[in-house]
């Protein structure tokens, strides 16, 4: 609280503020722009991935076909996957860390600025690049976001533009990555220990790790795939000596932790959402660390579960069953811990916190399907059908993408100084949640029925349920329009926040003022009891 | 504001509910018990799975929701102050822990009955694709292609007009089925010629990836006769929804006389392959061909889909000279989809849709390909081309 004054005094002098114009977000090096940039840039490709869902679930409104070929049909699932999941839910989260991980750990800035303006401006040009695909003659990637050999190979000369945007966002990842790991080991306020750390903070930091980690062995497995495609070697064709599952093997090594990606940062936005509408301290702030950590270790031992139907020895199934089993335990010690934090909380249910419970009871739904499909005898059963479809999209969706929706609605007053629209906050709540299990929940049918994935055209016993997902899907999109109206106007104005914005909030960030000023923290807070969040 | 929460709720409760109310009309909703002991196992550990996800459910979301219910500041809840203990982290760690390892062990049990390969008393080779599945006979020598059939095919094209309801089993009815005997241990061989396939029937509880280059095992001991349908599974280029499987599991009387007829079909059609044929005939079976085959990338009327297929209607192969023609046919084109069909069609079929496409589309050039031609193109090929051995341009069916 004391700290607003002193912003308030460097706000006098204003030596540094914001560039004029549109320069000012060209050449930005401050970390409150960059992360204004992350989340527009991130809202803009989510109407772009949502608009290629809408396009399949039109598709697959009724059997036949009568939209698209089934090529394009390939294309949009394709794409969709590559722009929500590296276009959305990573660039969100990346924003989110560059918003807020400086301000809850004291610090004036990011540690690496000029690092993080171009992390940032490597994004748009690759998804051009990514985008633009679509629009040559040979087509979109078309071969599932997975791409896997031989089938990806078949693609025409545009492959070549796949690879380079993939490597270009990978390289904006790991860049982003060292920024974060970098700031959180140097720029904490002296005498904020690691284990005083944030939540938010620690899910990123070890977040991080996993991208550094994991983010290099993908961009190995896709220039495998360029040369393969282009230079004549044979690393995935039995032809040639190759095997085309050891791409699946490389490609999981990273994909795996890379869902983990996805939703550790969710798991420490909801840790900072529930305590506060509980007015209540987050119960088990250790064993939450310690499940974090216990979580990315694991994700590093599970990749071939993604692999059962493969043909791999059974002491290899056998292996990655367990490992996958193991899963569960650290995550349900994070929704035990959660559902701790209620009891005997004083709630109230602003939009936030509405989305955090969403989020836990949705995504806990996610994981439980999950824990099914470890039994691996039973995965073979569901292996790519649309039950592995209905499971992914309830840890990402109600999950990764409900937790960035509670994010929003938690720090937007922080960042503009006004409060959003807390009726309409709610109605977007209400009815995203009715229309996204419309949405996803009669896929757990239809996959258990039978269906495979990644089909244009299914037999007429799905019929009813792939209709009712598709309003769902209709439904969902469109009402996320009500987001971005809500965002505008508490953009344009609204009652004012104060400082402290929420009656539980805790944390550094919430002794600044509401709109935070262009710098914050220029000073070195003092930790005290009352600011740190554990 | 109270009231208007616990509206809200409710509402969503309610509208999320609303399309289970209908229930016993809509038949797709769990997976299928099968019949094979393996699938009946695999049913059983996925309901055990299911009841154990939904009592640790329940228990979670009824404690959560007392306490949104209870512990709501509009109630007047004060906050209380603990927020740490290691006793019940011990206790929610290792209680799922014991669960799990609870279900691991029936689950390895299951696992390992479903890896165990001996004994098995007959073997068929399957090779995927696109998109199509080879089934081979090992023992018995006998071989086909098995498709979407013809019908279905016609019926799934863009803007076909035809009301899907009037189709039997649409998508999944196959112009030939695998026939297989009840109460024997098949081992299935799977590998792929192009690019990776899946072959799944879910009533066997068999689903297993055919990668090209290498070859997977699995089995199943049919326990019923019946017919039982699946699909592929693995995302194989365009036609992909499109390559359903079929098994007639028969008595062995019936699977016997079907074998019988099987070897007299393939002697039948060695005939067929060493006579003249007419042009006419030739065009009739190559309309055939090319529609199972080749209209799904180049289209009804040959016209192709520009940037992604080529023509074939007036195109430089097809007007050309006639052993390029065949060379294309039976080697594909290398990174692209137009796959080597010379293993996969025979010489018969080979001729026929070579001498079709040269006819068809205002190709009109009059030439045809007689079906013993084809022996000897090919042999023509492989001296020409001796690398390209790998392509198995002696192997063509019947």
């Amino acid at each position: 609280m004391s700290y607003s004054d002193a912003d308030a005094h460097h706000g006098d002098h204003d030596h540094h503020g914001p560039a004029p114009g549109l320069m000012r977000w060209v050449t930005t090096t401050n970390h409150k722009d960059i992360g204004t940039l992350y989340l527009w840039f991130s809202l803009i490709m989510f109407f772009i991935g949502g608009g290629m869902a809408l396009i399949i679930r039109a598709e697959l409104w009724a059997p036949g076909i009568q939209i698209v070929d089934p090529m394009f049909f390939n294309s949009m699932t394709t794409m969709h996957a590559i722009v929500m999941i590296f276009g959305v839910v990573m660039p969100a989260f990346v924003g989110l860390a560059n918003w807020m991980i400086p301000m809850m750990l004291g610090a004036p800035d990011m540690a690496l600025p000029r690092l993080n303006n171009w992390s940032f401006w490597i994004m748009p040009f690759a998804f051009t690049i990514m985008l633009s695909t679509l629009f040559m003659d040979s087509g979109g990637p078309a071969g599932g976001w997975t791409m896997y050999p031989p089938l990806v190979l078949q693609m025409g000369d545009s492959f070549a533009y796949v690879i380079f945007a993939i490597h270009f966002m990978g390289i904006s990842s790991v860049m982003g990555s060292i920024n974060i790991v970098a700031t959180i080991f140097n720029m904490r306020a002296p005498g904020m220990t690691l284990m005083q750390m944030p939540m938010f903070v620690w899910t990123w930091l070890i977040t991080a790790f996993l991208l550094i980690a994991t983010i290099p062995v993908f961009a190995g497995a896709v220039t495998m795939l360029l040369t393969d495609r282009f230079f004549e070697t044979s690393f995935f064709s039995a032809a040639g000596g190759g095997d085309p599952v050891m791409y699946q093997h490389i490609f999981w090594f990273f994909g795996h932790p890379e869902v983990y990606i996805l939703i550790l940062p969710a798991f420490g936005i909801i840790s900072h959402i529930i305590p506060t509408f509980s007015r209540k301290q987050l119960f088990g702030y250790d064993s939450m660390v310690y499940a974090t950590a216990s979580i990315a270790f694991l994700s590093f031992i599970v990749w071939a579960h993604h692999m059962f139907t493969t043909g791999m020895p059974l002491a290899a199934e056998l292996f990655f069953m367990f490992s996958t089993m193991m899963i569960s335990v650290p995550t349900g010690v994070k929704v035990f811990n959660w559902v701790s934090t209620m009891w005997r909380g004083s709630m109230t249910f602003e939009t936030p916190m509405l989305f955090a419970i969403g989020f836990v009871i949705m995504f806990t739904i996610g994981g439980l399907s999950g824990l099914m499909l470890a039994i691996t005898p039973a995965d073979i059963q569901y292996h790519d059908t649309y039950f592995v479809v209905a499971h992914f999209h309830y840890v990402l969706v109600p999950g990764a993408i409900y937790s960035l929706m509670a994010a929003c609605y938690f720090w937007i007053p922080k960042w503009t100084g006004n409060m959003y629209d807390e009726k309409l906050g709610r109605m977007h709540f209400w009815i995203s949640t009715i229309f996204v299990n419309v949405l996803f929940f009669p896929m757990h049918f239809v996959g258990l029925a039978g269906m495979p994935r990644r089909i244009p055209d299914y037999s007429l016993q799905f019929a009813d349920w792939n209709a009712i997902a598709t309003i769902g899907a209709f439904g969902f999109g469109f009402s996320q329009l009500m987001f971005v109206y809500i965002i505008f106007k508490c953009i344009k104005g609204g009652e004012k926040a104060t400082g402290e914005v929420w009656e539980g909030a805790r944390g550094l960030e919430w002794t600044v003022d509401s709109p935070a000023p262009y710098h914050t923290f220029e000073d070195s807070p003092t930790i005290t009891p009352e600011t740190i969040t554990r | 504001m109270r009231f208007g929460i616990i509206r809200w709720m409710l509402l969503g409760l309610v509208a999320t509910a609303l399309p289970s109310v209908a229930l016993a009309d809509w038949g797709a909703l769990n997976m299928t018990e099968g019949v094979t002991d393996i699938s009946r196992r695999v049913y059983g550990l996925h309901m055990a799975i299911f009841y154990i996800c939904c009592i640790i459910g329940a228990l979670v979301f009824g404690v959560m929701f007392y306490s949104i219910f209870k512990h709501r500041k509009s109630q007047g809840a004060v906050a209380a102050d603990f927020h740490e203990s290691t006793t019940v982290e011990i206790v929610w760690t290792v209680v799922p822990l014991v669960i799990l390892i609870a279900m691991a062990i029936p689950a390895a049990r299951v696992l390992i009955k479903m890896e165990d390969f001996t004994d098995s008393e007959m073997s068929i080779k399957i090779t995927g694709y696109q998109w199509r599945w080879q089934y081979e006979y090992l023992d018995e020598g006998i071989a086909f292609y098995s498709q979407l059939h013809p019908e279905h095919n016609a019926a799934r094209q863009m803007d076909s007009g035809v009301d899907l309801e009037t189709i039997e089993n649409y998508l999944s009815e196959v112009d030939k089925p695998l026939v297989v005997p009840v109460g024997k241990k098949i081992r299935f061989l799977h590998t792929a010629a192009d690019v990776i396939h899946s072959w799944w029937v879910p009533a066997l509880s068999v689903k297993k990836d055919a990668n090209p280059g290498f070859i997977n095992e699995n089995w199943a001991l049919i326990e019923e006769p019946g017919i039982y349908r699946g699909k592929c599974t693995e995302l194989c280029g365009r036609d992909h929804g499109f390559m359903p499987v079929v098994v007639h599991a028969v008595p062995q009387e019936e699977y016997d006389q079907w074998v019988a007829e099987q070897q007299e079909q393939m002697a039948a059609n060695d005939l067929q392959k060493d006579r003249q044929w007419s042009k006419e005939e030739l065009i009739a079976q190559g309309e055939m061909v090319y529609g199972a085959n080749c209209m799904g990338c180049h289209q009804a009327q040959g016209q192709g889909i520009p940037g992604m297929f080529p023509a074939i209607a007036g195109s430089a192969v097809a007007t050309g000279d006639v052993s390029t023609h065949v060379q294309t046919v039976l080697m594909g084109v290398a990174d692209t989809s137009m796959a080597a069909y010379g293993s996969k069609l025979s010489d018969t079929d080979l001729a026929a849709v070579i001498t079709y496409q040269r006819n068809a589309f205002g190709n009109d050039l009059g030439d045809t390909v007689q079906p013993y031609q084809m022996k000897s193109l090919r042999q023509g090929l492989l001296q020409s081309n001796a690398v390209l051995d790998q392509f198995d341009l002696t192997g063509g069916v019947n």
